[in-house]
């Protein structure tokens, strides 16, 4: 394969990540509107809410500063990035060896730390509540993500997704409890930091519970679209990510033909399908948490990523 | 030996040691008396699986006793317990969650590294079994400790010789004897402190023993 064709997989891996995002989300509200048996919005509805967004006037409060627009884009192309350096429907892309998940950590991390700062910068209340929230919550959620990124470098022997994902592919993985953990924890954490039901209601407005929602109430027109989009991004690259991580079958190897890489999306939009379903089945079976109980929940997250590390440190040293 | 044997013998270890945590962790007493059941019916299999390994018919008979007390009569016990007691509202913590669960995984890191250099030379079944159960061992102790409701002590009770029984089976050649009688005793014991919970709840109304603490005068 010349690098052209690498090249070619590289984009459309990058536009495989952007794309789909809005219709995960259409997704999962049409699946829940219809477990609670009503019709719902059609699933193109938040292509068109973006659109809109773009099309209309940006307000921008007096008080803010330079910061308050660049953060839209700054979040938007760090998560972007952290999305294609996932390998969703092929292994070994041209970009893969810098598809580190610590990488990707520091990432997500940099986009909740620019997200946080202009939720402040304006000076409202809300901006400052929502953004206190999150940053509470992101005390305890990194640290169990980079637990359970531990846990599992330790087990494949690399923080390399491609290689991560063909080592979980391979017989040498075995039986291993402390993969379980971790995908319990990295579910958990997922949940928390895409502001998923038990956590943080997605559709409400209710001034009390909100946390994301809070942190961007001063947002509006193409930069309110731009958030929208960064954070559909986030839901798709966490469900990327764990379906990379454990679920790597279907994964196009290093090199193969035009079939296997037309299986390999074939199984993530797949991959997609049953997480989105999950995903709205959990949130309808279960109740908003109240705040102070969130960081309960996100805490078993974190025992779960030591748990699973000292486990395998465990078998590792016997 | 294969590594498949070790690998679902460390699954069964590790998922004891977890159930210990989702103990720690529940706050309401119907659940952690389902909890609980969980942990005991995970013992078993663990039993069986070492039976199956040692080559230990003796060990069957010893899972089937933990599933038949530990797992059904004790629960049932308790929940009816609980029920009469009518004391199934939240556990009151004397910690607060997230430090406890801190506490618990500074406690398991302990047994872990105690263990890995004491045992060194061993079999390596045998030393992992050793290094959960002293953790499974710790947990239950961190669980009487950070509770103050009766009942839920006496579940970090049990909990804690559900750790001293896979200790057992994972050292080779521990007596049907002695297994049964520590069986039968942890079924005396429970009845005692049945008995012993109506008392005190018959004296100060409450099941909550830093009411006894009050009483004899230590009040914080």
């Amino acid at each position: 394969m010349t690098i052209l064709g690498n090249l070619t997989i590289q984009i459309l891996q990058m536009l495989l990540v952007l794309l789909p995002a809005p219709l995960l989300i259409g997704f999962i509200r049409k699946v829940k509107a219809r477990l609670l048996r009503k019709k719902g919005p059609p699933l193109i509805q938040p292509y068109r809410d973006l659109i809109k967004l773009v099309g209309k006037e940006a307000v921008v409060a007096d008080s803010a500063s330079w910061l308050f627009r660049a953060v839209p884009y700054l979040v938007f192309a760090a998560t972007w990035v952290a999305a294609a350096l996932i390998p969703t429907f092929a292994t070994g892309l041209l970009f893969s060896w810098s598809a580190d998940l610590i990488a990707i950590i520091a990432l997500l991390g940099s986009a909740r730390f620019f997200l946080a700062l202009a939720g402040m910068d304006v000076g409202t209340g809300f901006g400052g509540l929502g953004s206190s929230r999150e940053m509470m919550f992101a005390t305890l959620a990194e640290p169990a993500m980079i637990m359970i990124v531990f846990a599992v470098a330790l087990i494949a022997g690399s923080t390399q997704l491609s290689y991560v994902a063909e080592f979980m592919l391979s017989p040498a993985v075995g039986l291993r409890v402390s993969l379980a953990l971790g995908l319990i924890g990295l579910v958990i954490v997922a949940i928390a930091e895409n502001a998923r039901i038990p956590v943080d209601n997605p559709a409400t407005h209710l001034e009390l519970t909100m946390v994301h929602e809070a942190m961007v109430l001063e947002y509006s027109g193409r930069h309110l679209a731009m958030i929208e989009l960064s954070a559909q991004l986030k839901l798709l690259l966490y469900v990327s990510l764990i379906a990379c991580l454990f679920l790597p079958w279907g994964l196009a190897p290093v090199g193969a033909g035009i079939g296997l890489h037309v299986f390999g999306i074939a199984a993530y939009f797949a991959k997609l399908a049953v997480a989105g379903v999950a995903l709205a089945v959990f949130e309808t079976s279960i109740a908003k948490m109240r705040v102070f109980r969130v960081p309960d929940f996100i805490g078993v997250a974190l025992m779960l990523g030591l748990l699973a590390t000292l486990l395998r440190f465990m078998s590792g040293s016997l | 030996m294969g590594g498949l044997y070790f690998d679902i013998a460390h699954l069964f270890a590790g998922g004891l040691v977890l159930i210990s945590f989702i103990l720690l962790y529940q706050d309401r007493l119907y659940a952690l008396l389902n909890v609980f059941a969980l942990q005991a019916f995970v013992l078993a299999l663990s039993v069986a699986w070492q039976a199956y390994v040692q080559d230990a018919p003796h060990l069957y008979i010893t899972a089937g006793i933990t599933i038949a007390f530990k797992a059904v009569a004790i629960p049932v016990a308790l929940h009816r317990m609980v029920a009469r007691l009518g004391v199934h509202r939240e556990v009151e913590t004397v910690v607060r969650l997230v430090p406890t669960m801190l506490a618990g995984i500074a406690l398991v890191a302990l047994s872990m590294v105690v263990m890995l250099r004491v045992t060194g030379g061993a079999d390596p079944l045998a030393r992992e079994d050793l290094a959960f159960a002293l953790s499974v061992v710790l947990l239950g102790l961190l669980m009487m400790v950070t509770r103050s409701n009766a009942v839920s002590q006496v579940v970090g009770f049990m909990s804690l010789e559900n750790g001293l029984i896979l200790a057992a089976t994972g050292a080779k050649g521990m007596p049907l004897v002695v297994e049964i009688s520590v069986a039968f005793s942890i079924l005396i014991a429970l009845i005692v402190i049945g008995i012993f919970l109506f008392r005190i709840r018959e004296r100060f109304d409450s099941v909550d023993l830093q009411v006894l603490d009050d009483y004899r005068g230590e009040a914080r």
